[in-house]
């Protein structure tokens, strides 16, 4: 009950803010916050990045191994992501088995960098039909404030860019740097009031009414969308998040 | 009351979100209000009467409402009170200071027990659908044999019938004492063969309430089944 | 999503698709309201070759209770498929797609409940998909709305929901199997059309900002059609039987009303 009624006062004092044109951290509505990215943070995977945008403090580590192709792509490698919301990043994450929330973050980022094509997964196959590269993408959670959409997105991106695929340690010949060939990055934006703000601190996002991710690639191609939680967006509000993600895509394309 | 609307061309089914009025009419039961037009907010029979629309629905749970009378079944106890199952999303504690006896602190199990059935009044109701109920008026009380019956809320005026003719005609003509709770549970006692036509006649009643010329139909039920002719 | 080469051809010469649709046709849609005795509200969708069952049941106690809201009613919702709605068995079970579905139908749903009337309890929807032809997640919303309407429950309108997607570089509406599979892009639409709201909304593909305009618009056209047919299948279930003036009592309990 108490969690409800905090909400509520949150709510208000956001909402007050936000009808006065600002916010609770001072940033414009289209503003997303401080990004710091740190590659080959992690010693023991192939690739890895630590990302703090605001307070949220996202890893993501790759790992690579040999292994079996699927049927219908024999010459491709297979990419698997996951999400860890694990429980010191905030009092709300409990552990276990990936609830609905990590497996949707963590679909959201398979979509950008499948459907971004951000790696050659053909250059991944060691013999077609046998044997190709299996890369794991992690995201673990460790400081939460809000939007691990974007922070896991941008994480993912600098850790595949940073990996080197471990053929030797594998008796597969040579390492070689991931055949990294685009750049797929989210944005994601939420709604309250009837305004559109971007990169949402976890505050925001508890009083959100709607939230939407727009992960667009460097030529501003749409590669992946979802809306989230239970509000809804209008047509307009729609193409004024694709505009915004082109943006600001391309800035933090720069920072990565 | 009825009679001003009898003659209307047609009933009209609406269904969540069709418009119903934007002539600033009040907005009723079963509808809401935007930006001053009134609209369907469930899947139903749209009702005009005077200044205001409503929806009659068609389905539904039954919402406990003040002034119900309902037919509970006791689900739990405890030192001080009964949990009582009034066919609703919301079970309903029945106070020892709601009922007739004198009940002492940890007693409750000698009166009422886990399954017993028992006819109740809803004598509150608060925003977050706490509800109380009461045993403490005229008529109420546990209901030994005979049986419970379960119809959709939504039929129950079907059942009770215009000025509670209907279930009158049920009554008189299987002889079995009948009492129809707004909770959409029913109880007949009396001869098995009669309490088995009731059954029949209420079943009918459920499953033809949108249909022209019911009344005919239970009354010639209810001779085809009348003693002599077999249950 | 593919992308993989095929000499499968999405698009012919004459610019139809491979089940002899244009771009802009939706598959065939059929439903049916009040299909199951014992829930509280049901629907059946055939679309295409898409075979989804809906069914509701609440509001009811909330379960597991530490889920209960005091002030309104939970939604929640579960999208499964049936092992052999697919050509390879399904294992039995949710899986993370189910998963995701079924949190974002709930999402959408509850855009439209007035979850308020109906404090501390929950709204079950559950969502079996018999048969599986592309298009599942929205045709499961689609049957959902119509099964919560014919629970009774209280809403503010119906959801709709179609997709429209990419194929052989042409923008196409209600992608079927095959178009999902080999296509290039897949846009699931969740829609309120006389209010215009988005309420379901995902993309995966490649698509231009003008191929990106052009499929939710024929998507938003679509979900307009789509909600025709859900009015229709609820009306259907009570207009076999003409409906005696006698229904029309006056109502026994008062569904509070906005503003009251």
């Amino acid at each position: 009950m108490s969690k409800d009624v905090m909400a509520d006062l949150k709510r208000d004092h956001i909402a007050k803010l936000l009808s006065k044109g600002v916010r609770a951290d001072g940033r414009k509505f289209d503003e997303a916050r401080s990004l710091q990215v740190e590659t080959n943070y992690i010693r023991s995977a192939e690739g890895s990045a630590r990302v703090r945008l605001g307070g949220t403090d996202v890893v993501v580590g790759i790992k690579l191994i040999v292994g079996v192709p699927f049927g219908d792509t024999p010459n491709s490698g297979v990419l698997t992501t996951n999400a860890e919301l694990i429980p010191m990043a905030s009092e709300t994450f409990e552990s276990g088995p990936p609830d609905p929330e990590s497996i949707e973050i963590a679909r959201v980022v398979d979509r950008g960098i499948r459907e971004g094509h951000a790696v050659n997964m053909e250059k991944l196959c060691i013999e077609p039909g046998k044997e190709v590269w299996i890369m794991f993408v992690d995201v673990h959670v460790v400081d939460y404030d809000g939007n691990l959409f974007d922070a896991a997105n941008i994480g993912a991106l600098a850790a595949l860019k940073s990996t080197v695929v471990p053929a030797k340690r594998a008796g597969k010949g040579e390492d070689f740097p991931l055949p990294v060939q685009h750049q797929p990055v989210s944005l994601t934006a939420v709604k309250i009031g009837g305004q559109i703000l971007v990169d949402p601190t976890h505050d925001e996002e508890r009083v959100a009414e709607g939230r939407l991710t727009v992960t667009t690639i460097e030529n501003g191609n749409l590669c992946a969308m979802q809306k989230g939680l239970v509000g809804s967006f209008t047509l307009d509000e729609v193409f004024k998040v694709i505009d915004l993600s082109r943006r600001i895509g391309a800035e933090v394309r720069s920072k990565v | 009351m009825q009679s001003g609307d009898s003659k209307e061309s047609s009933r009209e089914i609406v269904v969540p979100g069709d418009l119903l009025d934007t002539t600033g009419m009040e907005a009723g039961p079963g509808t809401f209000e935007e930006r001053g037009k009134v609209f369907a907010a469930q899947l139903g029979i749209k009702n005009v009467r005077q200044r205001m629309v409503s929806v009659v629905p068609l389905a539904g749970q039954y919402i406990p409402t003040r002034g119900d009378l309902v037919i509970g079944k006791i689900m739990d106890i405890s030192a001080s009170s009964w949990l009582v199952d009034i066919n609703s999303p919301y079970p309903s504690p029945l106070h020892v200071n709601e009922v007739p006896w004198r009940v002492e602190f940890g007693e409750t199990r000698k009166f009422m027990t886990v399954g017993d059935v028992v006819l109740l009044k809803i004598v509150g109701v608060d925003e977050v659908m706490r509800v109380q109920v009461s045993m403490n008026d005229h008529g109420l009380r546990k209901l030994t044999g005979g049986m419970v019956l379960e119809v959709s809320p939504m039929k129950v005026p079907r059942v009770i019938g215009k000025n509670g003719s209907m279930i009158q005609m049920l009554k008189n003509s299987t002889g079995c004492r009948i009492y129809v709770g707004q909770n959409g549970r029913i109880w007949i006692d009396g001869e098995l063969d009669n309490i088995i036509r009731a059954v029949r006649a209420i079943t009918l009643i459920e499953d033809q309430a949108h249909n022209l010329g019911l009344t005919e139909k239970v009354k010639k039920l209810l001779e085809e089944t009348s003693s002599g002719k077999g249950a | 999503m593919g992308g993989t080469p095929t000499d499968i051809k999405l698009i012919d010469e004459n610019g139809l698709r491979i089940d002899g649709r244009r771009p802009d046709q939706m598959r065939p849609l059929k439903i049916e309201a009040g299909v199951l005795k014992r829930a509280d509200g049901s629907a059946y969708v055939e679309w295409g070759y898409n075979k989804v069952l809906a069914a509701v049941y609440g509001p009811r106690e909330c379960h597991p209770r530490h889920l209960q809201n005091p002030t309104r009613a939970l939604v929640q919702c579960k999208y499964n498929m049936a092992a052999f709605s697919v050509d390879d068995r399904k294992r039995p079970g949710p899986d993370r797609r189910s998963q995701e579905i079924s949190k974002i139908t709930r999402e959408a749903l509850s855009h439209v409940v007035f979850t308020e009337y109906f404090p501390r309890t929950s709204i079950d929807v559950y969502i079996e998909v018999l048969q599986a032809n592309a298009g599942t997640r929205c045709a499961g919303l689609t049957a959902a709305s119509v099964a919560l309407a014919d629970a009774g429950i209280p809403m503010k309108d119906l959801v709709a929901s179609c997709a429209a997607g990419k194929a052989a570089n042409t923008i196409v509406l209600d992608p079927g199997k095959e178009e999902d599979n080999f296509g290039q892009a897949d846009i699931p639409l969740g829609y309120v059309p006389r209010t215009g709201e988005i309420v379901l909304l995902q993309m995966d593909g490649d698509l231009t900002h003008d191929e990106f305009t052009k499929g939710i618009n024929m998507a938003i056209g679509a979900c307009k059609q789509v909600y025709e047919i859900q009015r229709d299948a609820l009306k259907r279930r009570y207009m076999a039987r003409p409906v005696d003036e006698a229904i029309a009592a006056p109502p026994a309990a008062d569904v509070r009303k906005e503003g009251a």
